[in-house]
């Protein structure tokens, strides 16, 4: 298994590693509902090092990087992040993506880990104008301190005024604790937080200086298990579950993240197809009304027909209740509606809800 | 880890407490430490007749379902709902938090169980 330039921190932390796609990473330390609970409540950190980071620059960049994402980039500034997916001519999801613009010729494309060698070659592969393409993934860390206390943890590290990065902006060279890091407003929790980037052999130093410096508002290391359980309760996709070469954007509800009257893109054909046909599935929330956990890939049915299943599914420690994800037949996507979710071979009545379960806190 | 003098325990890190003829079945602190915060348990049905090696229940973290396999053959006679309110009970206290009781058919089968000292070892040899 690969490891993080943190991996011994999580061993010294307590943190149980397993096999994540070929990382060994903590799915916990003191517990997914505990660090889950920090988070929304105070804050937590995330070793998020896996991600993929991959460098477009050269003065094609951006009509390059423009014609492999679905969302617009030439209406944003430098120093703004967008979040995209990344599509195949037919509309299947190569990968969801962050991209920061330094500049019109400098972008930073940041990736699934488990996608980063299969976006590299995607990206490679329809090369076009004067463009220079990086897989530097090696070579940074990421963390993520996340809550509605991460920056004025974040804060007593640095000079630099945090309250100046907007959401979705960064800062390229901030120094924490003496440490040059880029720094994002940006997460996947559904809460206020930053992304930090930084070269690998840093991580260990400004991770534990984070760690300490938060020690005294209850931030927590967070391990992959709650990093899921978040994201899912602000119905935030997961590449795999929610998107994949057989979803599109469309009908993962993320139309408002492809823009199809603005520049070309790989999969605009297809996908503005779609939407005058309208989509055949779509992505519902759904809450068990029975007792149960409803897991990815569990059937659904109306009246005994399977009608779709479940992409992601779980016990929402916020909400305690017992939540789903799923792709349906658009006929019967309507909020109200009774479903059976099949669950080792019973139906486990639920009821299709409106999302997000829980509603994002960012600082915008 | 903790062990509990007194109780029988299986290999799948269930531990059995005997009254008279009756069996409490429940999983040990070392299988609650590895399955995580329990959301959810499945109860066999009342009256269902189970024979050693059976899935009895499924307990359910947030992360993943287990199965839990009964050590023991006999007929289910109490379930323990009590856990429905309370699942992190089992993580809490998971020698007071019984899943099910059964009606023993093959008391023989108690001596294929581990005692305590007998399970901390093959659990140091599982860590």
């Amino acid at each position: 298994m690969k490891h993080t330039p943190l991996y011994e921190n999580h061993v010294a932390l307590g943190g149980k590693i397993v096999d994540f796609g070929g990382w060994a990473l903590p799915v916990q330390y003191q517990g997914i509902i505990k660090e889950h609970r920090a988070v929304r409540s105070t804050a937590g950190l995330f070793d998020v090092s896996h991600m993929g980071e991959i460098f477009v620059e050269g003065d094609g960049a951006l009509a390059f990087v423009q014609n492999l994402i679905t969302n617009d980039i030439t209406s944003i500034e430098n120093s703004q992040v967008i979040y995209s997916p990344m599509c195949y001519p037919d509309g299947g999801v190569v990968d969801d993506l962050l991209v920061y613009k330094y500049s019109g010729t400098k972008f930073l494309l940041v990736v699934n880990a488990s996608n980063t060698d299969k976006d590299f070659d995607w990206i490679v592969q329809n090369k076009s104008g004067d463009v220079q393409i990086s897989n530097v993934s090696a070579d940074y860390a990421q963390l993520a301190l996340q809550g509605p206390k991460a920056q004025s943890i974040l804060q007593k590290l640095t000079d630099y005024p945090l309250d100046t990065i907007k959401f979705f902006h960064f800062a390229p060279s901030v120094r924490i604790a003496g440490f040059g890091a880029l720094i994002s407003r940006t997460g996947y929790t559904g809460e206020d937080g930053f992304e930090i980037y930084m070269p690998a052999e840093f991580a260990s130093d400004v991770w534990q200086a984070i760690l300490r410096a938060g020690a005294d508002d209850g931030l927590v290391p967070v391990g992959l298990g709650a990093r899921d359980t978040l994201r899912f309760e602000v119905a935030l996709p997961l590449y795999g579950n929610e998107l994949s070469a057989d979803i599109s954007p469309l009908e993962a509800r993320l139309g408002c993240f492809v823009k199809l009257n603005g520049e070309d893109f790989i999969g605009k054909q297809a996908l503005q197809n779609q939407k005058q046909e309208g989509t055949q599935r779509k992505l519902i929330g759904f809450e068990l009304i029975e007792r149960g956990v409803a897991r990815d890939h569990a059937d659904i049915e109306i009246g005994g027909e399977k009608i779709g299943f479940v992409t992601s599914g779980s016990f929402s420690p916020s909400l305690k209740k017992s939540l789903g994800l799923a792709l349906i037949s658009a006929k019967h996507a309507e909020v109200g509606r009774q479903i059976d979710i099949v669950i080792r071979d019973k139906r486990i009545k639920a009821r299709i809800v409106k999302l997000p379960f829980y509603s994002k806190r960012y600082n915008k | 880890m903790k062990t509990i003098d007194g109780l029988k325990y299986s290999k799948e890190h269930e531990w059995v407490r005997v009254e008279d003829d009756v069996a409490y079945i429940g999983i040990t602190d070392y299988a609650q430490e590895n399955l995580g915060d329990v959301v959810y348990v499945e109860f066999p049905g009342m009256g269902d007749t189970i024979v050693a090696g059976d899935v009895l229940s499924v307990v359910e973290s947030v992360k993943a379902a287990s199965d839990i396999y009964s050590p023991i053959s006999g007929e289910v006679v109490q379930i323990n709902e009590a856990l429905n309110d309370d699942t992190e009970k089992i993580n809490e206290s998971p020698y007071d938090s019984w899943i099910a009781a059964l009606k023993l058919t093959s008391p023989d089968e108690l001596d294929t169980l581990m005692d305590e000292i007998e399970y901390q070892a093959f659990c140091d040899e599982e860590e």
